[in-house]
């Protein structure tokens, strides 16, 4: 199933990956190229395979409920671009009520 | 605008905060109110490099929230990323679960004008919470406190069973209740541990099918659900009858305002593009823990209400109130037992203690520290026995609240014991009979009328301090009827 | 030797063969004072004073993290990853961050926003990838351990390229806690070593149970180094999906003398089949964009790292992304983005999954058979020349033997037997889950029979 111009640039904005024009061409040719040599496991019979593998698989490990998280060696304002007063600062989003996905 | 043959169909996602000490996945606190990002590690601030552990207690309290709404708890349940780009989800993705959740097909009872009506629980599934963005604090600018980023949740969904704003309320109502008996939550909207979206659609009555629905957002009461969802089903119905459509679309719920909005178009799509957590093994529960879990769980409170109504005879109202919080309906219990007289304390709790906590601006917690159920069902007591009358109760009541002493010791200090010794009784009788031959004598003749007044005549002979029941009693027996 | 002067000795042997950007390229940062400063407190143990270089990828305290991107530019982690904190809290003393494909996206170490790193055997040509700065590093003489990461054969292949031993752990053995993340369900904190003794102490250092990670296994570390001994009794495997009638002849002469060489030890080899290898790159390149398309959404200028300002939010994220990601990450997270989109994710994502699992069973077959390791190439050419490779799914083909065992999550390493032009070979040895053990048991009888050989 080839990939077109539009929807390299729909995916590259999923991504948030602000592609340039004249990249967007290459990549098309680009990822069409390696699509194409997925085709092959279309024809491969696997139903099942996952889920067995899935259902063999040990459970996670949990942790307890105690306070101790891994320290930071350097405080957070060091290592961000931008804070104040403690936040972390992006720029203003276009309105508040462009409430968050969830 | 009333819409005959119209009907609303409204579907709940909550999101409930777990009470837990610290987060989902690593082991900064879950405290509310800290410095911005002081509660942040490596893991909750998505640095290069950090992982995922998973908070045994949230799992043991998302459990305990699948059983207390009478859901199946699946054994294994997969963990999965939602992937979006805010700038308070940190990673780029929430941990969610997506279609492996660790509990599914559960139900709520509410009460409908006097009937029962099951709402479907479809699923609860557990995930972090994203950060908070503060949006008018600094000039131009958007401001990050990650502090809530990756506090543990669960997220229920209802089923579409639900048809007007009052079952809406209702439903959050019961739910909050049941929540808050099994300890999973704090469940204050105020504070945000409690979040609700509403959907809701519109059919005619007796259309099977569901029509295109909108979602809700921004909604922060109950009553604020109802209010919204009534303006939003009332858009849906108008636009329908107009012949024109619904799109499937955000809305926010405006508090200043008190309408239902748009929101503004998104940015990009919403293609969450889910697909299992590969940083996390499946969660694996062994039945042995979940059938802890469910032995652990304390009386829910549609069992306790029954329990109030059946074994002390309580009204429905007085049950309804007395079974609000798990709090209150264990004061009253150990009033009821300790004092052994269930209706009496029942009157007190709903009556004198409601109203002092109220008024003082307490909690049920608070009000306990200061009046142990103990100490009111000592007071209790004596009224049952008539060692004190009941307006003298009252008064040991409000003296016990401002310091120690039990109530025998209190009615003691102040005089208010009432006099029931019998003897005392009877002479204060025989002279009262003996003062007043003409209306003892219509007594003696069947007047039962003369009854009232001759007990004030003994009770003001003794000051007030009579036990009026006895003296009644006395002149009854004494008149011989 | 005293600890400080061991690791004068490194730095002195850096400048010797220019580690940095003038050379070879493979070391990108480094700091003299503080690593002589840090062998000065050794107090001791199992790598007291050993120098190591630690692949950019893995987080560490002082030098800076930058997975060989831009986007993380001049980043020094405020946590330290639990690998190097084991090396660390052995003895060991990081010399150097070596360079590396950027965020371990690459086979050839051409893909890092730094340039790319050269092979000490040949500057020509490249030293391989990801990982290929530590292999250099290595191979040069500057350390005699190193840490890379895996996640298809980063770490094999480049051992195979430059000469020395490349190890991928089982998955799980080693916590990966602290590495930068680029496909969860494959990457591998790996280590190099100049022999496998070298190899097996840094294995044994760095694996065990790690709480930070709960992909890692409630295991202690294995035991590994025992010396060779005789192999009577091991059966070895030889996949022959892994030896085509298109394999080099001298890379297939290379590997018939290796297992001449087992034999000689007492070895008995037995030919076998993975009848899905072919499926393999196919499996690799949807599973692994998909994992790194949301790894990488981090990586969005606002709590770290480089940060382009924008008019508005969606502009900062999209003019930080597209300035700090190269060409190849670029093209894996769209890739990756639309194998996971809605409509797509069944045939592409969850097809490779079951296929995946198909892969993994053609292993567990086979050593179930009474097979006890398997030997194979460990890639399908010796190290080529810098820039000759532009396609880049040809690139991805040179991962061609390494990709399976990473997709199975069994331990896998090469080692060198012999050189061909000059060039080194390397033999991949497999083994099943948590079967490090024995796998070493064969590596350690490999190179000693092989001896000088392997070199030659």
């Amino acid at each position: 199933m080839p990939v077109s111009r539009d929807d390299v640039r729909h995916i590259a904005a999923l991504a948030r990956l602000g592609l340039a024009d004249d990249r967007l061409d290459a990549l098309v040719g680009e990822l069409n190229g390696i699509l194409g040599h997925m085709e092959v496991l279309q024809k491969v019979e696997s139903a099942g395979a996952a889920q067995a593998a899935e259902s063999a698989r040990a459970g996670m490990t949990l942790r307890p409920d105690v306070e101790g998280a891994v320290p930071l060696a350097r405080a957070r304002e060091d290592v961000a671009p931008k804070t104040r007063e403690g936040f972390f600062l992006v720029p203003r989003l276009a309105t508040h009520d462009d409430s968050a996905e969830a | 605008m009333s819409h005959a043959d119209w009907e609303m169909v409204v579907g709940l996602e909550v999101h409930v905060q777990l009470k837990t000490r610290t987060k989902a996945f690593c082991g900064c606190s879950a405290a509310f109110g800290a410095a911005p990002n002081a509660n942040t590690c490596p893991v909750c601030l998505a640095l290069p490099g950090a992982l995922p552990v998973l908070n045994a207690h949230a799992v043991e309290l998302a459990i305990r929230a699948a059983l207390a709404t009478e859901c199946t708890v699946h054994e294994r349940s997969v963990f999965a990323r939602k992937n979006y780009f805010y700038p308070d989800l940190p990673k780029g993705y929430q941990i969610s679960q997506f279609d492996q959740p660790i509990a599914t097909q559960g139900r709520i009872v509410i009460d409908v004008d006097g009937t029962d009506k099951v709402v479907g629980i479809t699923r609860i599934h557990m995930e972090e919470d994203a950060g908070k963005s503060v949006h008018d604090r600094f000039a131009g600018f958007t401001a990050i406190d990650l502090n809530r980023s990756g506090v543990p949740l669960v997220e229920i969904v209802s089923e579409p069973d639900i048809r007007s704003p009052a079952e809406a309320g209702a439903y959050l109502r019961k739910l909050r209740s049941i929540l808050l008996y099994a300890g999973v939550s704090d469940c204050s909207m105020e504070e945000g541990s409690l979040r609700v979206d509403a959907n809701v659609s519109a059919r005619r009555t007796g259309e099977t099918a569901l029509r295109t629905r909108t979602e809700i957002k921004n909604l922060n009461s109950f009553s604020a659900v109802e209010k919204a969802l009534h303006l939003e089903w009332d858009r849906h119905v108008t636009t329908w009858k107009t012949n024109g459509t619904i799109e499937q679309q955000t809305m926010l719920w405006d508090q200043n305002r008190g309408t239902v909005r748009r929101a503004r178009s998104k940015e990009g799509s919403h293609d969450y593009r889910y697909f299992p957590e590969p940083d996390l093994p499946p969660l694996v529960l062994d039945r042995r823990a979940i059938d802890e879990a469910r032995a652990s769980l304390p009386e829910l409170p549609d069992a306790r209400r029954a329990r109030f109504a059946r074994d002390y005879g309580l009204g429905a109202y007085d049950a309804d109130v007395l079974t609000a919080t798990r709090e209150l309906a264990d004061y009253f219990e150990a009033a009821a037992r300790d004092s052994g007289d269930a209706k009496h304390a029942a009157n007190w709790v709903t009556g004198v203690v409601l109203a002092t906590i109220k008024e003082r601006g307490l909690d049920i917690a608070s009000f306990a520290a200061l009046l142990p159920a103990s100490r009111l069902a000592g007071v209790i007591a004596m009224m049952k026995d008539g060692s004190v009358s009941s307006s003298a109760a009252k008064t040991i009541f409000a003296l016990m609240l401002e310091g120690p002493g039990d109530a025998p010791a209190q009615a003691a200090r102040e005089g208010l014991l009432q006099v029931g010794d019998d003897a005392q009784l009877r002479q204060w009788v025989d002279e009262v009979w003996a003062e007043h031959p003409a209306e003892a004598a219509r007594l003696a003749a069947g007047d039962r009328k003369l009854l009232g007044p001759l007990t004030g005549l003994v009770m003001k002979k003794s000051g007030g301090s009579a036990d009026p029941r006895k003296v009644n009693q006395l002149l009854a027996a004494r008149a011989g009827t | 030797m005293s600890r400080t002067a061991r690791v004068e000795a490194s730095f002195a042997r850096a400048a010797e063969v220019k580690a940095g950007a003038d050379g070879l390229n493979c070391i990108i940062s480094a700091d003299r004072e503080q690593s002589l400063a840090d062998a000065a407190a050794v107090q001791g143990g199992a790598l007291a004073g050993v120098p190591v270089v630690i692949k950019d990828n893995l987080a560490t305290l002082t030098l800076p993290t930058t997975c060989g991107s831009r986007v993380l530019a001049g980043y020094v982690s405020p946590y330290e990853a639990t690998a190097v904190r084991r090396l660390r809290a052995a003895g060991a003393v990081v010399v150097g961050k070596s360079n590396m494909d950027e965020f371990a996206m690459g086979s050839s170490t051409e893909n890092s926003a730094y340039g790319p790193a050269r092979n000490p055997l040949d500057p020509t040509r490249v030293p391989g990838g990801s990982s290929g700065g530590s292999a250099a590093a290595v191979a040069a003489g500057i350390a005699p351990i190193a840490l890379g990461s895996e996640t298809g054969g980063s770490v094999r292949q480049p051992a195979a390229f430059c000469g020395i031993v490349g190890v991928k752990p089982t998955y799980g053995r080693v916590s990966r806690f602290g590495l930068v993340a680029y496909a969860s369900s494959l990457d591998c904190v790996a280590p190099f070593g100049r022999t496998v003794d070298d190899a097996a102490l840094a294995l044994e250092v760095i694996s065990g149970h790690d709480a930070n990670d709960a992909t890692c296994a409630v295991r202690d570390a294995p035991v590994l180094r025992a010396g060779a001994g005789r192999l009577d009794g091991v059966v070895i495997g030889v996949p022959r999906e892994y030896f085509p009638p298109t394999l080099d002849a001298a890379i297939r002469q290379r590997c018939d003398a290796a297992l001449d060489a087992l034999r000689a030890r007492g070895a008995a080899v037995r030919e076998v089949s993975l009848p899905h290898t072919d499926l393999a790159i196919p499996v690799y390149y949807i599973i692994a964009p998909a994992e790194c398309s949301s790894n990488l959404a981090r990586f969005d200028g606002v709590r770290y790292g480089m940060r382009v300002e924008g008019d508005g939010l969606q502009a900062m994220y999209e003019a930080t992304r597209s300035q700090g990601f190269g060409a190849e990450v670029t093209r894996r997270i769209l890739l990756g983005t639309y194998v996971l989109s809605a409509g797509y994710y069944d045939a592409y994502y969850g097809k490779a999954q079951e296929v995946r699992a198909l892969i993994a069973r053609d292993f567990t077959r086979v050593f179930a058979d009474g097979v006890h390791a398997l030997f194979t190439p460990t890639t399908p050419t010796t190290a080529f020349a810098l820039g000759s490779i532009s396609d880049p799914y040809e690139m991805y083909l040179s991962d061609i033997f390494t990709v399976t065992a990473n997709l199975a999550g069994i331990p896998a390493m090469s080692l060198p037997i012999g050189r061909v032009g000059g060039l080194p070979v390397g033999g991949q040895l497999m083994a099943p889950h948590f079967g490090e053990a024995a796998m070493f048991r064969v590596a350690y009888a490999l190179e000693d029979e092989l001896g000088a050989e392997a070199h030659q």
